[in-house]
């Protein structure tokens, strides 16, 4: 009795999970598996339509005959790669009408034109033509003759079910000179964004701790830059850092802190003196990490005051009774309490910028030394129109990321189950 | 005498003053008040003589005579001193002075011998600053959308500091790029786009996360563990490795350009995080109370429906508005998947303005700030339950 009971739950737990589970299989697992395929393969982005034969059908009047038509129908492969096979083609004429002379690769049986015409090379064009007419000698109307759409047929390689496979990307990701470049770039952006983001974070949660007035309306205010779509924002940022008519060049330059505007996205380096020492800043990669910055710390700054609202009140209590200053007691008291969810915080947001695409891509596309993992995906795979390289590229971020997720459930994975 | 507290008090505190009076020069600029200087060093001394008097003469004076007197001295000097400027923004600086001397009326030297008062002077002032700093650092480039959406291209190029608003011009030249991107740029249908794609979103995740999340927290069975940890697992892989193959897959069946696409890819890509939540809300609810279901004789289709849905209608609320938020604000899928503008969303209409250069930016900025106006309203209003969303789900981001 127990054991069908089990059967029967377990029977319905697979009920309801299958949907879920299928769905998620077949988007997010099934394209991580496509990718390690894809990048073996050399596939460019036009190669990605599977090779079809096509037919664009004219009808001609001949000006001596009114009871014959001629067609003219315009062949061709799609491809400009790959060949087609074993090519079909049929098209119907109305009652009465047949053709005069037909192609030996033609048959005309009960008002059908069949045709085979075997091969085509990629790029192949052949205009193929028929004489009509009609058995009564009748005029024949142009119209009905239009209206009937060829069909054709052939059998094509979809390019990315082939077996051919090449280690090509793989050497080109790595040869790359700027492959190292690429890699520094990205953990450069990762790491400063994520640990900008946190000190932000934490000084608002510190801030939004104390009771002022007006700090509901701080509170959710701070969320804006989180909540606010990425496309609107990116692009009033870029408004705003426009070197001819942004408003932050021109009001540095109004109060005379700079000479000329500075073009702070589309400048790669920026040198710096401090100190007497030239140092040289990358200031398109430094401005977009600002805006990370600004857009994610709202996600730290919830965290930590979740968690600094949890830590009980007389432990601030008893420090002020052995007279602890607030330094102290932000030393003492809230670093410890809030260290554990600041290293888990610190592991998620690293991950999640180290995949950022949309806001780079939105305030620089890349240029100026902002060029990080994710951003060079897109380029490989869509602006360098090299399918097989962006796979490739995706790869290696999903390799670098199984590394984090490791080392990030060997750190805390088990404290992660408590927030 | 203690110096130290003294000191620091009247560093902090002067530089407290000016930064605040410089940021309100700042804005009192951005208004099209024609101000070149930020006089940062005059302004730091004469800070620095306000908060010495205030300190020297204690509670010597009646506090409201303090209060007031001294702020219109220092209103008085700072006029001279600085340029000339309307009665509006002196009026700002008298206001930010009063501000102050209030905040500091019972600093006197007696109180600097207190035990770690620096300490306090430094947080109390740091925390104010904060305020001013955080508010107008995130307010700011929203304001920035806003306005720039009722100017006119012309205007901005010729002065970008002027960024007030025309209240004489009549209502539809105000409104006139709003205008424009709804009739030339189509954007009502995108808006309608954008929200069938982020509310059917909402609802497929719902109908097929909660029965998922149900097997998850209450049904025993084989591969349970390996799944709940799965679930997080797959929720860390960013959307970027999933393009490529998803849009030569979506290529070849015809998907691309169309809403049915972008639903399977919104759903697939937050189900994980809609069951991670909804699982751990599950959990919460008294197995009693199932059970008491059970013995009624219903089956488990009813025990969702009557039992487990109504109890966690906060989380759904939460889920749904996350959900909501992401599907919104998608832009990636929406870029790859989108080239036909009969299909775009708000956010890639928004970007294909921005592919032609000749496109007036009020007209982008009317675009954004259509795109934000919702999205922002929507999390005033159910504020409470979107926050909780956000934790819960905001391993992402």
């Amino acid at each position: 009795m127990n054991d069908t009971l089990s059967k029967i739950e377990k029977r319905t737990a697979y009920t309801l999970l299958l949907p879920a589970v299928f769905l998620v299989f077949a988007i997010v697992l099934f394209p991580i598996f496509a990718n390690i395929w894809i990048s073996f393969k050399e596939v460019q982005l036009k190669d990605i339509r599977i090779p079809e034969p096509r037919a664009k059908k004219i009808v001609k009047s001949i000006p001596e005959d009114k009871t014959k038509l001629k067609i003219v129908y315009r062949l061709r492969n799609s491809s400009l790669i790959e060949g087609i096979n074993n090519i079909k083609f049929s098209d119907n004429l109305p009652r009465n009408i047949e053709p005069v002379n037909l192609d030996s690769r033609c048959e005309f049986k009960s008002k059908k034109i069949k045709c085979d015409f075997g091969n085509w090379e990629a790029k192949y064009r052949e205009n193929f033509e028929i004489i009509i007419q009609n058995i009564n000698n009748y005029v024949i109307d142009k119209n009905t003759i239009r209206s009937q759409k060829p069909k054709l047929s052939g059998d094509a390689d979809n390019i990315l079910l082939t077996t051919k496979f090449t280690l090509k990307n793989f050497k080109q990701v790595f040869n790359e000179n700027e492959f190292l470049d690429l890699l520094l770039t990205t953990f450069y952006f990762t790491f400063f964004g994520t640990v900008g983001a946190i000190i932000f974070g934490m000084f608002a949660a510190q801030l939004v701790n104390q009771k002022f007035y007006g700090r509901t309306f701080m509170r959710s205010i701070l969320l804006f830059p989180y909540v606010g779509p990425v496309v609107a924002l990116a692009y009033t940022w870029t408004l705003l850092l426009d070197p001819n008519s942004g408003t932050l060049n021109a009001l540095l330059v109004n109060f005379g802190i700079i000479d000329k505007p500075i073009n702070l996205l589309g400048q790669k380096y920026m040198t710096l003196n401090l100190l007497g020492f030239d140092i040289k800043l990358r200031l398109a990669l430094t401005t977009v990490i600002m805006f990370e910055i600004w857009r994610y710390f709202p996600l730290a700054f919830l965290f930590i005051l979740a968690r600094l609202q949890a830590v009980p009140k007389d432990l601030y209590e008893a420090a002020e009774v052995d007279g602890a200053g607030p330094l102290r007691k932000f030393i003492n008291i809230t670093l410890p309490q809030i260290t554990a969810i600041l290293s888990i915080l610190f592991m998620i947001r690293f991950i999640w910028n180290f995949n950022k695409f949309e806001d780079i891509f939105l305030l620089t596309g890349g240029a100026s030394g902002t060029r990080t993992l994710p951003i060079n995906v897109y380029q490989q795979g869509f602006a360098v129109s090299n399918i097989g390289m962006g796979s490739a590229v995706s790869i290696v971020i999903v390799m670098l990321l199984i590394i984090f997720m490791i080392v990030y459930f060997k750190l805390i994975g088990k404290r992660a189950n408590e927030i | 005498m203690r110096y130290k507290p003294l000191l620091i008090y009247l560093f902090i505190s002067s530089i407290f003053l000016t930064l605040v009076g410089s940021i309100w020069k700042i804005m009192a600029t951005l208004q099209g008040l024609k101000l070149t200087e930020i006089n940062f060093n005059i302004n730091f001394l004469l800070a620095l003589l306000l908060s010495l008097s205030l300190v020297f003469i204690g509670k010597k004076i009646n506090h409201l005579i303090k209060i007031v007197v001294l702020p219109l001295i220092f209103t008085f000097i700072y006029i001279a001193m600085n340029e000339s400027a309307p009665i509006w923004y002196n009026v700002g600086i008298l206001l930010i002075s009063l501000f102050f001397t209030n905040r500091v009326k019972n600093y006197n030297l007696n109180y600097l011998k207190e035990d770690f008062v620096s300490e306090k002077i430094v947080f109390d002032f740091l925390s104010l600053f904060a305020i001013v700093f955080f508010a107008f650092i995130i307010l700011f480039p929203f304001y920035l959308m806003f306005v720039t959406s009722f100017k006119l291209q012309a205007a901005l190029l010729y002065n970008p500091l002027d960024l007030s608003i025309d209240f004489t011009k009549n209502i539809s030249d105000q409104f006139k790029s709003y205008l424009v991107i709804f009739k030339t740029y189509d954007f009502g249908r995108y808006i309608f786009t954008s929200s069938i794609v982020s509310i059917g979103t909402v609802i497929i995740t719902l109908i097929f996360a909660i029965p998922a999340a149900y097997a998850v927290a209450r049904l025993n069975f084989f591969g349970k563990t390996f799944l709940s940890t799965s679930i997080l697992i797959i929720y860390m892989f960013p959307a970027i490795v999933l393009v490529i193959p998803l849009y030569t897959v979506f290529s070849q069946l015809g998907l691309r350009n169309s809403i049915e696409g972008l639903l399977i890819v919104y759903t697939a890509t937050t189900l994980p995080v809609a069951i991670y939540m909804l699982q751990g809300y599950f959990k919460s609810i008294p197995k009693e109370i199932e059970d008491a279901g059970l013995i009624d004789g219903q089956n488990w289709f009813g025990i969702i429906a009557k039992i487990i849905i109504p109890l966690s209608l906060p989380a759904i609320a939460s889920v749904a508005l996350y959900v909501f938020m992401i599907a919104w604000n998608e832009f990636l899928f929406s870029l790859m998947f989108l080239d036909n503008p009969k299909s775009f969303t708000l956010s890639r209409a928004i970007n294909h303005l921005t592919g032609d250069a000749e496109t007036p930016r009020q007209y982008l900025m009317a675009g954004s700030v259509v795109v934000t106006l919702p999205i922002l309203l929507i999390f005033v209003y159910f504020e409470k339950y979107l926050v909780s969303g956000l934790t819960a789900g905001s391993v992402k981001g």
